[in-house]
């Protein structure tokens, strides 16, 4: 039996009479790569919100790294890493600064980030940049540190909110090599996007359709599953059937 | 505590870093000083206005004199006819014309009556009032003068004294009002934007997901400011003393604390600000009409507040830096201590801690 790092039961979120969560379940296994799709406004987000402890869900049952999601979100911080959408490093600190800003943020100790940050450094071919401010740095550079960053407390999960946004297909590429290193070194990645061809480098794959969850299988089962050639044409499938509204 | 001590220096790399925010700190503090401290003075100096005498007599030419020897005026001599008068005014160059009728002096000599007209620039009325104020005052000084060649029955001479500013000294009442509004605007506006502008980065929802407390989120962002505003009120005070000539009067200790009092209050405004916003222009604008407008009406440093309308003069009353400015002005003015002022030092403190309560409050909530 695979560790289990996240499990959902029944989990809802309520605003008003809008359900933006509607009853959800799932497992996430221990080194997965777990993708996270659906169109805006699906909640991706808000259930995204909840597992990182920023929000309290309504209804249903949830843990993360072994923690709940109602009394120990404060433990759950501890144990997991976030990058989002939009480029989350400070654009007038260095790269070294950066990193020990995040580092202590974390409560690492002052030898143990000296130590990581050099080795990180060297890992990425930063050298020469250490010392420059980020904000200086090309896009793609600058998303591969934020992802280096996400993990560099060493989170039992890592969540990737459309990491990749904006960024070129070659940086894409060497971005999931990253990401396939980490999963590899037992850190549970989950990721939400909206690139179908990313869907198809996850080990599974779950697709939100108004609040609820549609589908959750590899992407190899959902092919044969909905009878299409790509995770795209799946989506769209279920998609089309969507009643909301892009209302983010 | 480790953790607060990485944040904080975070704060001050971006402090530091950024050109705007340094210049705003630092040189907003030395430009308005210099500018209320020189450029708007009320007080009227060097004022050119013109005498047209047409009586030429020994008293015309004396009381010409006196005016001439005032610092107030510059003097231009003319004799014209009164068409000339209103093209001298109209051209605005001159302020003010003195005409002596050409029976100035043996009608004073004769029936110790005589009269002199003034006449000023009316679409100026601060600087017209005060010319006449001043031309007033200088004729009253030379009728004393001649006196004992026409002896009056009584004579009421008001003897003026501006206490707590002898001199007249302009500067005097604008400090503390500058102060007000420079700790103001630093205090609250960059505060709320330094969070604002981390909500518009997307850093906050980082931090937020860190293990990082909300509250210390705040506070690590207030500390950075806090101690830069307590530089920032030291250099305003040096200013004041050393560039336009202020005294302080009272215990320079008391000032700060009750500045750093202030500061706290502007700091708690500006993270209740930097929560109801998500755009670093909305905060900023938020915090100018928010308190830098009612900084200026109604602290009473440029209006005076008795002269308001009752519900204004009540609406004062919930803008702290009216009670800063009164607590200023008691020290630095007039040298009170503290039991003068605990008033209002009271009402700071309550203000604080409600804004404060708020801010934290708010900010959590948004967690929700």
């Amino acid at each position: 039996m695979e560790e289990k790092v996240i499990t959902c039961r029944n989990l809802t979120k309520q605003f008003g009479n809008f359900y933006a969560v509607n009853n959800i379940s799932f497992d996430v296994y221990r080194g997965e790569i777990f993708g996270f799709l659906g169109a805006n406004g699906a909640g991706k987000t808000t259930a995204m919100r909840i597992l990182c402890g920023l929000s309290f869900p309504s209804s249903g049952e949830a843990s993360v790294a072994g923690f709940d999601v109602y009394r120990q979100q404060e433990l759950i911080k501890q144990h997991i890493g976030y990058m989002s959408q939009k480029f989350s490093l400070y654009e007038n600190l260095t790269v070294l600064e950066n990193i020990e800003f995040f580092g202590g943020a974390y409560g690492i100790s002052r030898k143990e980030i000296n130590k990581r940050s050099e080795e990180l450094v060297r890992k990425l071919g930063l050298q020469r940049e250490a010392k420059k401010l980020v904000g200086e740095l090309p896009l793609g550079w600058k998303q591969k540190l934020a992802f280096s960053v996400a993990i560099f407390h060493q989170p039992k999960i890592v969540f990737l909110d459309e990491p990749t946004g904006g960024v070129d297909p070659v940086t894409r590429r060497q971005f999931w090599d990253m990401i396939y290193e980490a999963a590899a070194a037992g850190i549970t990645i989950f990721v939400t996007t909206h690139y179908m061809d990313e869907a198809e480098y996850c080990n599974r794959v779950t697709i939100m359709v108004d609040g609820k969850i549609e589908a959750l299988d590899s992407p190899a089962n959902l092919k044969k599953q909905f009878a299409a050639n790509t995770v795209e044409d799946v989506f769209y499938k279920l998609a089309r059937g969507a009643k909301r509204e892009n209302s983010g | 505590m480790k953790q607060l001590l990485t944040f904080v220096k975070k704060e001050f790399y971006h402090v530091f870093r950024d050109r705007r925010t340094l210049l705003i700190m630092f040189g907003l503090p030395l430009v308005q000083i210099l500018l209320f401290g020189y450029a708007l003075t009320t007080e009227v100096r060097n004022i050119t206005i013109v005498i047209s005498d047409n009586a030429k007599d020994i008293n015309s030419q004396q009381l010409t004199n006196k005016i001439k020897s005032s610092a107030y005026f510059n003097v231009r001599e003319a004799v014209t006819g009164s068409k000339d008068i209103e093209k001298i005014l109209k051209k605005g160059e001159v302020k003010a014309v003195v005409i002596f009728p050409s029976q100035f002096g043996s009608d004073l000599q004769h029936s110790g009556k005589a009269r002199v007209q003034v006449i000023t620039d009316g679409s100026d009325p601060n600087t017209a009032k005060t010319i006449v104020n001043y031309l007033t005052a200088i004729i009253a000084g030379y009728q004393q003068q001649i006196a004992p060649a026409s002896p009056l029955p009584y004579t009421i001479v008001p003897e003026i004294r501006m206490l707590y500013n002898e001199e007249g000294n302009g500067s005097l009442n604008f400090i503390p009002g500058v102060m007000a509004l420079i700790l103001m605007l630093v205090c609250t506006a960059l505060t709320s934007v330094s969070v604002v502008k981390e909500k518009e980065l997307g850093t906050m929802e980082v931090l937020l997901v860190s293990p990082f407390k909300p509250v210390m989120v705040l506070i690590s962002k207030a500390v950075p400011y806090l101690v830069l505003s307590m530089v920032n009120f030291i250099l305003i005070v040096l200013l004041a003393v050393f560039v336009l000539h202020v005294e302080v009067k009272g215990s320079l200790l008391l000032l700060f604390m009750e500045s750093t009092l202030f500061i706290i209050t502007c700091l708690s405004f500006g993270l209740m600000i930097s929560n109801v916003t998500s755009s670093q222009q909305t905060a900023l604008l938020l915090s100018m009409m928010g308190m830098m407008i009612p900084t200026i009406v109604f602290t009473g440093f440029l209006f005076p507040l008795e002269n308001m309308p009752y519900i204004f003069q009540l609406i004062s009353n919930i803008i702290p830096s009216r009670w800063y400015f009164l607590i200023i002005k008691a020290v630095m003015l007039k040298g009170l201590g503290f039991a003068y002022i605990w008033k209002e030092t009271l009402i700071l403190i309550v203000m604080t801690l409600a804004l404060l309560g708020i801010a934290l409050k708010n900010f959590k909530i948004r967690l929700a």
